[in-house]
């Protein structure tokens, strides 16, 4: 399959979820597209390991494992992220029963 | 190794400070360091022929070119002996001064001492430039915790300006850095091959720091706030000593990093330090506040000390030399004195005062001494300075105008006396008031410590030889070294 | 004689330090002892110096290095020769006597006062010695200026009283205005000579060094340093304001010796003004106005001490009348008259004043010649010396001064004869109404008259005596050919000068005559006084022209409204308005636009975290667009 495809993939998903970050108010759902974000770019990475390591791969067994192991650092940092970031929104809801995050503008004052 | 422990002995003593508890505690503490480091002061006076003792050396940032390098030339070691006679004096004089939280007073004062020593030894710019913030950040925390009503905007002020000014110093040296082949070291510095249009920009950069410390008019605005607002203890560090820093930085990082820019634009400041003693003559002579007063006056001197610096002649630069002791000697007593004063009485302001010397004759001895070496009366110190002083400007080679700033900066010596002398005749003379009959002598330490500043007045202002004589070498090296004559003739 | 210079100086600080620092420990009898004892003892040590001058023993002593920086070497080193061993034997002669009369004047203030008016006036001996004996100008203006603050400490010595602190602050600005002067001459022969030794610069070939101009400037300027210590025009009117002090200081510092200081100044660098003889036509000039100013002044005064004030401004005024015509020998020996018989009459007035208890109003008193006889006739003798009654000395030293005059330039003279007459008409309008007539004050200060005590009248008999027989040391040459021993004396000093200035040979009959008409004026001027006021004492309020007498001319006031406001005013106007808002205006104007700078720039930092996001989207697209399709 044409390197192409994964690249039009990848922007798709990228675009998606920057519009939703743009254009969606909802804390959660502004999330779940930072996600998208990062998933498009770890589709990527994965692709180009194996594009550029095809003919390696033969001999070696290891060949493109470091993009391959960027991505699971960057699943680790998601996860780890997910699980503070929902921890927060949660405090938020219960503090000012809203997940909008239009309302999130205190630092300013 | 001495010049490493007039540093290290007020730093350590003032870390120290911070975790004592009991005042009285505090103060026999902070009195030994300072005591300490005047005998280590005086030690280093007894070598100032033998340099092996007094300079130190050791890696700092070796990847950035400079080396932690500390030297006490005469200049260096005067100006430290200034600092190490200061703090005792200071301390003494403020003994019955009560402050809140006075571990942390006497603490940071002598991290300002410890920083205050490092300028004045620095043989490394950015040593220097180190140790230049690190007197300064004390000074803010002491002055905006333990000032008057207004210190918080005036002290902010205080802070941004010397600031600003010190930034523009650390770009100039970074670029003087850069073009002498990354070395901090003073003696590339001076060797630095920099061409005349660089030196005259990078002078203003170096002015700027030196000219808000000393300060020089038009940069002054925010020293008699300053020392209105700032603890008394801290005012007399600052006018006594700080000031010193700037001049210091003048003749040791201006004159000789950048001859030809000093020589081309020299009489720019000059000139604005001329306006300066007349302007800051005339507005002292209208201030009621005595804490403004002098602070007025001591623009007035040290724009003297700049102008002479200008004028790079062997009398001026032996003039500025003595002047830099006895100024700071003199406004230490004048200190001591305002700061006795408003403790006795409750305020600084001269109309509420009246017939002091009537209460307390002792006191009203050592202020007229120190008055009459303040307006540089003969036999006492400031004579000396301001005479060589004026000498060297009259008779500058360098400028050609020196003719106008000695007889303008003369005439200071007439207005010194209208604002001093009405400032004694509406403070000690006169006849008291409801506020002043009450007022009692000084005690027996107060007598000590004002004893000693009269002593060093008119010891200096009738034998000012072996003085002059301690302070020969490093005024013809940095004359030679700021003289253009003598670059051209190395090309 | 090294070791009697340093002696003669240090004597008196030892008194200072003992009075000063013991005056609580020791007994008022003992501070009165010490005081005039190291006086007496500096006085007979200057006698020793003085008989080793006339022995031909003149000399420079150096003592250690004062200042030395290379290029410019200046000594603590002392001079003696005629004209300063002269001028010792006077200032701790008559500085003796005043010590002495003063453990009497001032026997009723309370101790710590009294020792400290003695340390004052022990600094001041002090200070003038170093001022007589230095060998250089810089050593000279120590002494210069210590005299200065030792008057500015007396003046003010009741210090509780506002008005005479102000006084004292008045004297020594003054004398500032004109040190100030002094200090850019030192700096000028510092500069170009490259010493400060009057045995060094006061050659012909030192003096070389400094064009005509150059010479000009710095004899002017020691001039205007010397107006304002020896109160000449235009600094003159601290003088008469210095009688704020007590009356031996006003006989000891503005009479006989501290004003004189600029006389002495002059005749020691007389070489150097001989040169520039426009610069001697100014002293000339200015010395003849201030005498005449400063005697139709007197004319009007009531305050007995003011009176004396401004005849000594007037006798000053002859001084330097003498010197401008390059008599200095003359201007030296009226200076030793003039200290003799105003020395005198200051103690005579304050024998007065002290048995009045205080009062110096001259319309309050009257017929006190009845009540103190010693007091009456020495005052008597005070005023015919400064007539110029013939042979008192006042009578030789100013036939002198009238005679270079006339030689100088006859308008000069008639103006100093004129200034004569009016000396000798105020002088005993001042004694007819003290001591002749009847007594005007009040019944209770009558019932109290009486003699001052011995330590009184005994230096005013010193005095009076000396005023007498003063004048004969120098009796003129008509009179009896080589008898003017002062002349032959100091001859040596002014020697370089002579060649210097036009010879002016007056005849024999000329000198009789001139002689003639100065003692006829001061007969005139005695009868006339005399007739107006011994029978008729009560003055009549001052009109018309009398009004502006009294009121000084209204110097004080033009002075006022000239410097004094408007300097308060601008400095007012400096604090309040240039510093504090325009400086300072600016300093916080650059702060301020930081403030509003950043005010500004606010709306950007919304809050929001959606137009962070999408600023920072699209930045990133114009990085990317620039990066990639604009930048080839």
């Amino acid at each position: 399959m044409p390197i192409n495809y994964y690249i039009v993939l990848a922007l798709c998903l990228f675009t998606i979820g920057v519009v939703g970050v743009l254009t969606r108010r909802n804390a959660i759902v502004v999330f779940m597209s930072v996600e998208l974000m990062l998933n498009s770019v770890n589709l990527l990475l994965v692709a180009f390991s194996k594009m550029h390591h095809a003919a390696k791969a033969a001999t070696m067994a290891s060949a493109g494992a470091d993009g391959q192991i960027f991505v699971f650092f960057v699943m680790a940092v998601a996860a780890a992220e997910v699980s503070v970031g929902l921890a927060i929104i949660v405090m938020l809801y219960r503090n000012i029963h809203t997940v909008d995050i239009n309302f999130l503008n205190r630092l300013k004052h | 190794m001495i010049a490493l422990l007039l540093i290290l002995v007020p730093l350590l003593g003032g870390l120290a400070t911070f975790f004592l508890k009991k005042e009285s505690e505090v103060r026999t503490w902070s009195l030994f360091v300072a005591v300490l480091t005047f005998i280590v002061a005086i030690l280093g006076v007894s070598v100032l022929n033998a340099p092996e003792y007094l300079s130190f050396k050791a890696d700092w940032m070796g990847d950035l070119g400079s080396t932690f390098s500390i030297k006490a030339d005469a200049m260096g070691m005067m100006l430290c002996m200034l600092t190490a006679i200061s703090f005792p004096i200071i301390f003494i004089g403020t003994w019955k001064t009560a402050y809140e939280k006075p571990q942390n007073f006497f603490a940071l004062m002598l991290l300002a001492q410890a920083g205050m020593m490092g300028v004045f030894l620095a043989m490394d710019a950015l040593v220097f430039y180190f140790f230049w913030e690190l007197a300064l950040i004390p000074m803010y925390f002491l002055s905006s915790q333990w000032g008057g009503a207004r210190r918080i905007p005036v002290m902010f002020k205080f802070f941004v300006y010397t600031f600003i000014g010190s930034l523009l110093m650390l770009v100039g040296l970074i670029y003087i850095w850069s073009k002498n082949g990354g070395s901090f070291d003073i003696d590339a510095f001076y060797n630095s091959k920099l061409s005349v249009k660089e030196q005259m920009w990078l002078f203003w950069l170096l002015f700027a720091a030196f000219a808000v410390k000393m300060p020089i008019f038009p940069f002054h605005t925010w020293q008699p706030d300053t020392y209105e607002q700032a603890p008394t203890a801290v005012t007399a560090v600052l006018s006594a000593i700080m000031v010193k820093m700037g001049v210091l930085g003048l003749l040791r990082w201006l004159l000789p990093v950048l001859p030809v820019g000093s020589y081309v634009m020299g009489d720019n400041p000059s000139f604005l330090a001329m306006i300066g003693i007349v302007y800051a003559s005339i507005i002292a002579f209208r201030q009621d506040d005595m804490k403004r007063l002098v602070a007025f006056s001591s623009i007035a001197h040290v724009g003297l000390m700049c102008i002479a610096a200008f004028s790079e002649s062997k009398s001026g630069m032996q003039g500025i030399m003595i002047q830099m002791f006895s100024h700071g000697i003199n406004i230490l007593g004048l200190w001591v004195i305002i700061e006795i004063i408003e403790r006795k009485f409750g305020t600084r302001k001269m109309s509420e005062l009246g017939g002091v010397a009537q209460k307390a004759p002792a006191l009203a001895i050592a202020f007229f001494v120190i008055m009459f070496a303040t307006v540089s009366l003969p036999i006492t110190n400031a004579f000396i300075g301001e005479y060589l002083m004026l000498n060297g400007i009259f008779n500058s080679t360098v400028t050609s105008y020196g003719v106008i700033y000695a007889v303008v900066a003369s005439t200071g010596v007439i207005l010194s006396v209208v604002y001093m002398f009405s400032m004694a005749r509406k403070v000690f003379l006169g006849n008291t008031n409801e506020l002043t009959v009450k007022g009692t002598d000084i005690d027996f330490p107060e007598k000590a410590v004002l004893g000693i500043i009269l002593v060093i007045i008119l010891v200096m202002g009738v034998y000012p030889q072996p003085f002059l004589n301690m302070m020969e070498g490093v005024s013809d090296s940095l004359l030679k070294a700021s003289d253009i004559q003598h670059l051209i003739l190395k090309k | 004689m090294k070791l009697y210079l340093l002696f003669i100086v240090l004597l008196p600080f030892l008194g200072v330090l003992i009075n000063g620092l013991l005056r609580n420990q020791l007994s008022k009898g003992l501070i009165g002892r010490i005081g005039s004892g190291v006086v007496i003892g500096s006085f007979i040590l200057s006698i020793l110096a003085f008989m080793e001058v006339r022995a031909g023993g003149s000399g420079v002593y150096k003592y250690f290095d004062f200042v030395n920086i290379g290029n410019l070497k200046i000594p603590f080193a002392f001079q003696i020769d005629q004209l300063s061993a002269l001028f010792l034997l006077i200032v701790t002669g008559v500085g003796a006597v005043i010590h002495v009369y003063s453990t009497a004047y001032m026997h009723d203030e309370n101790q710590d006062h009294f020792g400290r008016y003695f340390s004052y006036l022990n600094l001041f001996i002090f200070s003038m010695l170093m001022l007589v004996l230095a060998d250089n100008l810089l050593v000279m203006y120590i002494g210069w200026e210590g005299v200065g603050i030792c008057s500015y400490l007396l003046i003010g010595y009741w210090f509780k009283n506002t008005e005479f602190n102000k006084a004292a602050s008045k004297a020594f600005i003054m004398n500032r205005i004109g040190d100030f002067a002094f200090l850019i001459a030192i700096f000028i022969i510092g500069g170009k000579i490259g010493s400060l030794s009057f045995s060094e610069i006061m050659t012909p070939a030192a003096l070389a060094k400094l064009s005509y101009g150059e010479i000009s400037a710095v004899a002017l300027l020691l001039f205007f340093g010397a107006t304002g210590k020896s109160a000449q025009i235009p600094l003159y009117t601290w003088l008469p304001d210095a009688m704020a002090g007590p009356t031996p200081v006003s006989a000891l510092i503005h009479a006989a010796t501290m004003v004189t200081a600029g006389v002495y100044m002059v005749a020691r660098m007389n070489l150097m003004y001989s040169m520039v003889p426009e610069v001697l036509n100014v002293v000339a000039v200015v010395g003849l106005a201030t005498a005449l100013l400063a005697a139709t002044i007197a004319l009007k005064q009531n305050d007995i001490k003011k009176v004396l004030a401004y005849s000594t401004v007037s006798q000053l005024g002859f001084m330097f009348l003498a010197l401008g015509s390059g008599a200095y020998i003359a201007a030296v020996f009226h200076v030793m008259t003039h200290a003799f018989f105003k020395a005198l009459l200051f103690l005579g007035s304050g024998s007065v004043i002290h048995g009045l208890g205080g009062e110096q109003d001259i319309r309050k008193m009257g017929g006190l010649g009845k009540y103190m006889k010693t007091t009456d006739i020495t005052f008597l003798i005070g005023c015919l010396a400064i007539a110029g009654f013939p042979l008192f000395s006042g009578f030789f030293s100013k036939d002198e001064i009238l005679a270079a005059a006339w030689a100088h330039s006859p308008i000069l003279w008639g103006i100093a004869l004129f200034t004569a007459l009016l000396t000798a008409i105020y002088m005993f309008r001042l004694y007819a109404t003290t001591f002749k007539g009847r007594f005007r004050g009040t019944t209770e200060q009558e019932s109290h008259l009486h003699e001052s005590p011995k330590a009184i009248t005994i230096p005013l008999i010193i005095l009076a005596i000396l005023s007498v027989i003063g004048g004969f040391v120098g009796i003129p040459a008509i009179m009896a050919e080589g008898a003017h021993g002062l002349q032959n004396f100091l001859s040596p000093v002014f020697a370089g000068s002579a060649p210097l200035l036009p010879a002016h040979e007056v005849s024999h009959s000329t000198e009789w005559i001139l002689m003639g008409a100065a003692t006829l004026v001061a007969l005139i001027g005695i009868f006339y006084a005399w007739g107006k006021y011994a029978k008729n004492p009560d003055l009549e309020d001052a009109r018309g022209f009398g009004k502006v007498l009294e009121n000084k001319w209204y110097m004080d006031e033009l002075y006022d409204t000239v410097v004094v406001t408007p300097y308060k005013k601008f400095g007012s106007f400096l604090k309040d308005v240039f510093d504090a808002k325009v400086v300072d205006g600016i300093v916080n104007g650059v702060g301020r636009l930081v403030k509003y700078g950043g005010r500004q720039m606010r709306w950007i930092q919304s809050g929001q975290i959606g137009s962070y996001v999408l600023l920072m989207v699209l930045s990133m697209l114009v990085i990317f667009v620039v990066q990639f399709f604009i930048r080839k």
